[in-house]
Formats: structure tokens, C-alpha cells, sequence
């Protein structure tokens, strides 16, 4: 009896040729990860408008070919999306399965309606969470940041904006004047370099209701209170350390700043000391990339970087952050929590300390010498970045009503740039915002 | 065709006269779909608000009934009932301004007089501006230090303003941009009223010497009131429900010296998201709207009976 190649083997042979490609890739699919898994689906993403968020689009190809994920994703300016996202959230059907969160402000909001899913048990699984994401990577501080106070973490973090201190060295220089360490020097220094007969002025800085809160938090972070609320989370926002960060915050923006800074908001002091027309911008780290850019600023190259200085009692800085977060609601939190880590993935935190865009939340963003050293900012910069993120503290309380906080708190410090007095002013304010929050912590 | 006779009248020949068909009562349902219409987009979303006013409901939260409290709060809202006389004070400027301006300007075009046809699309451009885009150049001429503004007044040997930096001036600069940008609505509005005048009473106050001023006063100014309401009306409702210009320039800033009725409404529903309270607010704006407009319907009539 003969056993030749009969027509059976041959079809055996043929299927097993067929199945092995699909074979193969299962068993590569056990021992490597698989960022194909959710191919073929559609996300929809809603971030904030700003140079991240274009960071993010424009690369957007980069993570549709990776993952065959398809992704839909809009950028509209702050307070418009802060509204959009809160209104859909409500509704119970977002259109958005990603959205980007100010945690700031909607960090209190976000988690007390539960709106965005618990990232924890995701990041846990490792069939769909890359080996390389390295979630010991993101800062301390980030990661806290995005942590509900029931230990929920329902959003991934994404980038640390720290104040910092702006200078024109030029400015300094004519003066033989150094970088102020403490916030008397840096009083003193700008009642010396404001020249109203040139309109050079010593200090820009936020004096625009709401938006002018951030900057007061700056100088009260260095006093011995250093928050807004105390350890049972009641408003002191009119105590004697509350009352001498106003006091320098009213003395720093009457004296030594220019006239109408009541309605400066950063656009207005960003485009002052672009100007070369103010010597001192205490602000968000992100401005750097315009102040460098050569066809808009006159100051490019002449930029100086220096930490906050330091309070009477404690050396801080303000710290804001924002994160992505995934929709509850979500049918797509699979391929949701792919794009958050793509997103918030090394080589797109490296893109945004590299352009300027803002400081990442990653902290081997700054441990890339290379791509530092290729940078178009200076090891200035990169140094004031890294020592501002040890120093950070948040700039804001974190409670749900903080926009009227900031309204509230931002009125009455803008009232004293007119001359207001900073007690009376602090004491009014607080008395009428207490019975908010305590109505929110009930709530809460 | 006598059936045709009998359709018409309504009566058949030689029978009683039938009471006249109520074509309401029989066609009743041909309404039913622009009743539908109104009452989902105007009734309901009024009764609505109307119910939302009686509740602390805030987004994200829990919605609780509270019967007046608002309107309650409302009243001692120190906030609130300044937001209310900058509203006045506001609209008071910007719908006064505007008729003056438009008046005189209407009566400048309706010479004639070489290019008269450009000067008047000249005149009117700035209302077809949009107005965030208006907002936004506006807002860079008006910086203290770099805007073309205090440049062109220090030119001509005049000391810089704060424009819109400070709470003294904020408002009448923002009328300021108001009136440039509608005071060619009431121009064309007015033109088109002094275009349609007679021209005999003219004539004949001509014969018995009447001055420029006097035909102005005596015929031009009483045959133009029924135009002028409408202008008075239609800018009165504008300036009530300016919002986008105020907030794009100031915030409502500097402080809340430009808040507004509207940028509190704002603020109330949609950065603090007390959606009850807001409520509140828009019930009694709607209130004191309907009052002003009666006030003015009253005006438009006594005008007509005039």
C-alpha cells in the first residue's frame, strides 16, 4: 500500500498555509501588544484651544495609522469648551468620547457627576494598555492632580502650566539689575525700572477680574497660610496673610505697572512686554513660544526665565494642569483610553517642552538632554521649568464653584488697583462667597 | 346651476336660511402643526424656565424645589440690581446717540450733492461688520499704551484715555462702539421715512415764508415720528440685548463696572451654572423687556393718533 501526496494533503497542506498568518498574529498578540486591537473605530475628541491641542491634531495621522482608529477631534477656545463639555456632560450623551479638562476648574465638577469613567481599571489591563507607558513616568504632583478625593483616577494627566518669571534682560541690564529672589526685591526693582516719561514699566501682570485670582495665589503660595481654605476646607481668603499677598498684589500692579491694567488679562500683558514696554510678567509657562517668536515679539533672545520668587514665609509656585479625560457614557472606552495614550504618550510630551508648547506632565520629557539641547529656548528655560515643578503648588482651591470664586475674589482685586482698600475689599468678598462654598461642600 | 347658486349663498332655493358654517370649528386641526411649532419653541421653554426659576438646580447637581427664593435673593443681589442700572444707563446711551446721529445724518443724505451715492455705502459699512470681529479691533485700539487710539489723541495734543480700562470710562466707550456700529440702521431707517415724505406742505410753507428750521421742526420732525418710533423701538431692543460687544472687549470688567444684565445672565447660567437662578434673571429681564415695550407700543400709537 502506497501513501503518496493524494488530493486530502494537499488541501490539509493548503489550509494550514492559509492559517497561518492569522495564527501567527494571535500568538504575537500574547507576547506583544496590539495597538490594531480597536481598528476600524471612530472617537470623537474634545480639547481646549491651544498649542497642545494643535501639537495633538497635527499629529493626529500618527496615531490613525498605528491603531486604525479613526479619530474625529475638535478644538474650541477655553471658556467656550469649559461650557460645551459641562452642557453635554449634563445631558447624559456627550458627543465626545475624550474630552480635555482644565483641572483647575472642572476638576471638582467632573468628579462629583461622576462623568468621566475610573482610568484605573484600564491602566490595569495590560491587553490594552501598552507595556512602554510607564505610568511611574508622569510627576507626583500630576498624578495627584488628576486624583478624585475618593481616590478615583478618572483622568490621565497631560500637562503642568507653572508660573514663572519672565524678565527683559535688556531692560535688567541698563539698570544693573539682577533677577529678584524674593518678592520684595522684585518690588523694589520694579519701582526702579518703570520710567513713565518712556512708558517702560517694571511689572505687567494679570488685573482682569477672575483672571487676576492666579497671579494673587502666586504671591499668597509664599506666605505662612499658603491656601484658600483651611483644613476643614473653610474660605480664608480675609486673614492677615491673605491680606498682605493683596497688598503687595495692589502695591506690584498700582506702582509699577502700566495705567488701564485693571483690564489686562494675559493678552494684554503678553502683548506689553512683547512690546519691550514692561521689565517683570509673572505668568504661565506657556507663553515662552510667543515671546521667542522673532515675527511677533520684539523681546526674542532677550527673554530672561527665573522661578517665582520666593514669599516671606515659603517659596512656591502656582501650579494649573489639565488632563484627558474618558465619557462615562463612552462605547468606546477601549479605543478612548488607545488615544489617551497615545496623547499623553513620551514622544508628544517631548513635542510640547520642545516647541514651547507647554511643560509636560512627564518628567522624562526633561531628562532628554538631545532633544533640550536642540531646543530653540534656552537651558535657562528648561532649568526654571524644572525647578518650578519642584516647588509647585496649586494655584487654585480646588472646589466646584471656582469661577465664582475667581469672579468674586477677582472683583475685589481689581478694586483695589483703583485704590481700593485690600482689607475691606478681601473681607466683602469673602463674607459673600462663604455661603457658596458651603453650600457646595454640602452638596458635595 | 342651481346647485352652484345654492353653494355659493349658502342657502338651497326655496329653503330656510342655514346659520353660516364655523369654518374654525371644522378645520380646527390645520393649525395643529404651527400650533405644534409654537408651543415647543416659545410656550413650553417659557413655562419652562418659568419652573427652573423655582428650583436651586445646578449642573452636575441635584434639582431642588424652592419656591420664590430666587426672586427673593434676586432682590437683594446687590450684583444683580447694579447690573440692571448699567443696562439703563447703557441703553439709554446707545438708543439716544444713535437717533440723534441717524437723524442728522439722514437728512445730510437726503440732499443731493456730488458722490452722495458712495459717501452713503461709506456710511454704512460698519453695519455690516460683524460684530466679535468689530469687538476684537476695537479692543486692540483701545490698549492704554499701544492701541492707535491714545496714539491719535496724543497727535493731536490731547491726553491718553483708559477706554475701556477703566471702570469710569468703560461704559461710555462701549457706547462709543455701539454707536458707530448702529447709528447707519437708524440712518437708513430714517431716509427711508424722509424719502417717502409729500413734498406739497413744503411748497406751500415755502409760499408763507416758512425757515428751513421751521419746515424742519413743523412738518419734517411730526411726518417722520411714525419712522422715528420704529428706529427708536428696534434700537431700543438691540441695545437691551447687547452682549457679544461687551463681553469680547471687557468681560464685563474692569471689576463689574460693564456687567451688564446680560453678561450677569451669562455668568449665572453658564460659567457659575446656577441654571435656577439664571432662570430667575431671565423671567424678570423679560419683565422689565415687556414693560419698555408697552412703553414704546403706547408711544408708536399716541404717535399714530397724532
Amino acid at each position: 500500500m502506497t501513501h503518496g501526496f493524494t488530493r486530502r494533503t494537499a488541501l490539509l497542506a493548503g489550509a494550514g498555509v492559509l492559517a497561518a498568518p492569522p495564527l501567527v498574529r494571535q500568538a504575537n498578540a500574547q507576547s506583544q501588544f496590539d495597538w490594531k486591537r480597536f481598528s476600524g473605530e471612530r472617537i470623537e475628541v474634545s480639547l481646549t484651544a491651544n498649542p497642545r491641542s494643535q501639537i495633538l491634531i497635527q499629529n493626529q495621522r500618527e496615531f490613525e495609522d498605528m491603531t486604525g482608529i479613526r479619530v474625529g477631534a475638535e478644538a474650541i477656545p477655553e471658556q467656550q469648551h469649559r461650557q460645551k463639555f459641562a452642557i453635554e456632560f449634563a445631558t447624559g450623551r456627550p458627543s465626545f468620547d475624550v474630552v480635555g479638562i482644565s483641572l483647575h476648574v472642572n476638576k471638582r465638577q467632573v468628579g462629583k457627576a461622576r462623568w468621566c469613567t475610573d482610568i484605573k481599571a484600564l491602566m490595569a489591563d495590560p491587553t490594552i494598555t501598552a507595556p512602554d507607558f510607564d505610568f511611574a513616568d508622569f510627576g507626583e504632583g500630576a498624578v495627584a492632580y488628576s486624583t478624585q478625593a475618593d481616590g478615583r483616577m478618572d483622568t490621565l494627566p497631560e500637562f503642568t502650566d507653572y508660573f514663572i518669571l519672565y524678565y527683559n534682560k535688556e531692560l535688567l541690564a541698563a539698570k544693573n539689575i539682577a533677577p529678584p529672589a524674593t518678592f520684595d526685591d522684585m518690588y523694589e526693582s520694579a519701582r526702579r525700572l518703570t520710567d513713565t516719561s518712556r512708558q517702560i514699566y517694571g511689572n505687567v501682570g494679570r488685573g482682569l477680574r477672575n483672571a487676576n485670582v492666579v497671579l494673587y495665589s502666586s504671591f499668597l503660595l509664599g506666605t505662612q497660610q499658603r491656601d484658600f481654605l483651611d483644613g476643614q476646607r473653610r474660605l480664608i481668603s480675609d486673614t492677615p496673610d491673605a491680606i498682605w499677598a493683596g497688598e503687595y498684589y495692589k502695591k506690584l500692579l498700582r506702582d509699577c505697572s502700566p495705567p488701564g491694567v485693571s483690564g489686562f488679562n494675559w493678552n494684554e500683558s503678553q502683548t506689553t512686554f512683547m512690546q519691550g514696554r514692561a521689565a517683570f510678567w509673572l505668568d504661565g509657562v506657556g507663553f515662552a513660544a510667543p515671546l521667542e517668536d522673532r515675527t511677533r515679539s520684539r523681546v526674542a533672545g532677550k527673554v530672561g526665565y527665573a522661578v517665582v520668587p520666593r514669599g516671606p514665609a515659603h517659596h512656591h509656585c502656582a501650579m494649573f494642569g489639565t488632563a484627558f479625560g474618558i465619557a462615562e457614557q463612552s462605547r468606546k472606552k477601549g479605543a478612548s483610553w488607545m488615544y489617551l495614550q497615545w496623547a499623553s504618550g513620551k514622544a508628544n510630551q517631548l513635542r510640547y517642552l520642545t516647541s514651547g508648547a507647554g511643560s509636560p506632565a512627564r518628567t522624562s520629557a526633561y531628562r532628554n538632554e538631545e532633544a533640550i539641547s536642540q531646543s530653540r529656548f534656552s537651558r535657562e528655560f528648561f532649568n526654571t521649568l524644572i525647578e518650578s515643578a519642584r516647588i509647585s503648588r496649586p494655584g487654585l482651591p480646588e472646589i466646584v464653584p471656582v469661577t465664582e470664586f475667581r469672579d468674586t475674589l477677582g472683583s475685589a482685586l481689581t478694586n483695589t488697583i483703583g485704590g481700593a482698600d485690600v482689607a475691606t475689599e478681601l473681607r466683602r468678598a469673602t463674607e459673600a462667597f462663604r455661603p457658596v462654598l458651603e453650600q457646595s461642600e454640602r452638596e458635595s | 346651476m342651481a346647485g352652484s347658486a345654492a353653494t355659493l349663498d349658502g342657502t338651497a332655493a326655496g329653503a330656510r336660511p342655514r346659520r353660516r358654517q364655523n369654518y374654525a370649528r371644522r378645520y380646527w386641526w390645520f393649525v395643529v402643526p404651527c400650533g405644534a411649532v409654537v408651543l415647543g419653541t416659545i410656550i413650553f421653554p417659557w413655562v419652562f424656565t418659568v419652573y427652573m426659576s423655582m428650583h436651586d438646580f445646578k449642573l452636575g447637581g441635584a434639582r431642588e424645589w424652592v419656591g420664590s427664593a430666587n426672586y427673593v435673593k434676586l432682590v437683594s443681589d446687590e450684583r444683580f440690581l447694579l447690573s440692571i442700572m448699567r443696562t439703563l444707563y447703557f441703553t439709554g446711551l446707545s438708543v439716544v446717540i444713535p437717533m440723534v446721529l441717524g437723524l442728522l445724518a439722514a437728512l445730510a443724505f437726503a440732499r443731493k450733492f456730488p458722490l452722495r451715492g458712495l459717501a452713503r455705502t461709506i456710511f454704512i459699512l460698519p453695519m455690516m461688520a460683524t460684530p466679535v470681529a468689530v469687538a476684537l479691533v476695537w479692543t486692540m485700539m483701545f490698549h492704554p499704551q499701544l492701541g492707535v487710539l491714545n496714539w491719535l489723541l496724543q497727535q493731536v495734543g490731547l491726553p491718553p484715555s483708559m477706554w475701556v480700562y477703566s471702570p469710569e470710562t468703560v461704559i461710555p466707550t462701549l457706547v462709543m462702539v455701539e454707536v458707530w456700529h448702529w447709528t447707519p440702521l437708524v440712518m437708513l431707517i430714517l431716509l427711508g421715512g424722509l424719502a417717502s415724505l409729500p413734498i406739497d406742505p413744503y411748497e406751500a410753507a415755502k409760499i408763507d415764508g416758512a425757515t428751513p428750521w421751521q419746515a424742519f421742526w413743523h412738518i419734517t420732525l411730526p411726518l417722520l415720528a411714525p419712522f422715528l418710533v420704529v428706529a427708536l423701538i428696534i434700537r431700543t431692543i438691540d441695545a437691551l440685548k447687547a452682549f457679544d460687544t461687551i463681553y469680547v472687549i471687557t468681560q464685563g470688567g474692569p471689576g463689574t463696572a460693564s456687567e451688564t444684565i446680560n453678561i450677569f445672565l451669562y455668568l449665572q447660567a453658564f460659567a457659575y451654572y446656577n441654571l435656577g437662578y439664571a432662570s430667575a434673571v431671565v423671567v424678570v429681564f423679560f419683565a422689565i423687556i415687556i414693560l419698555l415695550a408697552m412703553v414704546l407700543l403706547w408711544t408708536r400709537a399716541r404717535v399714530k393718533d397724532a
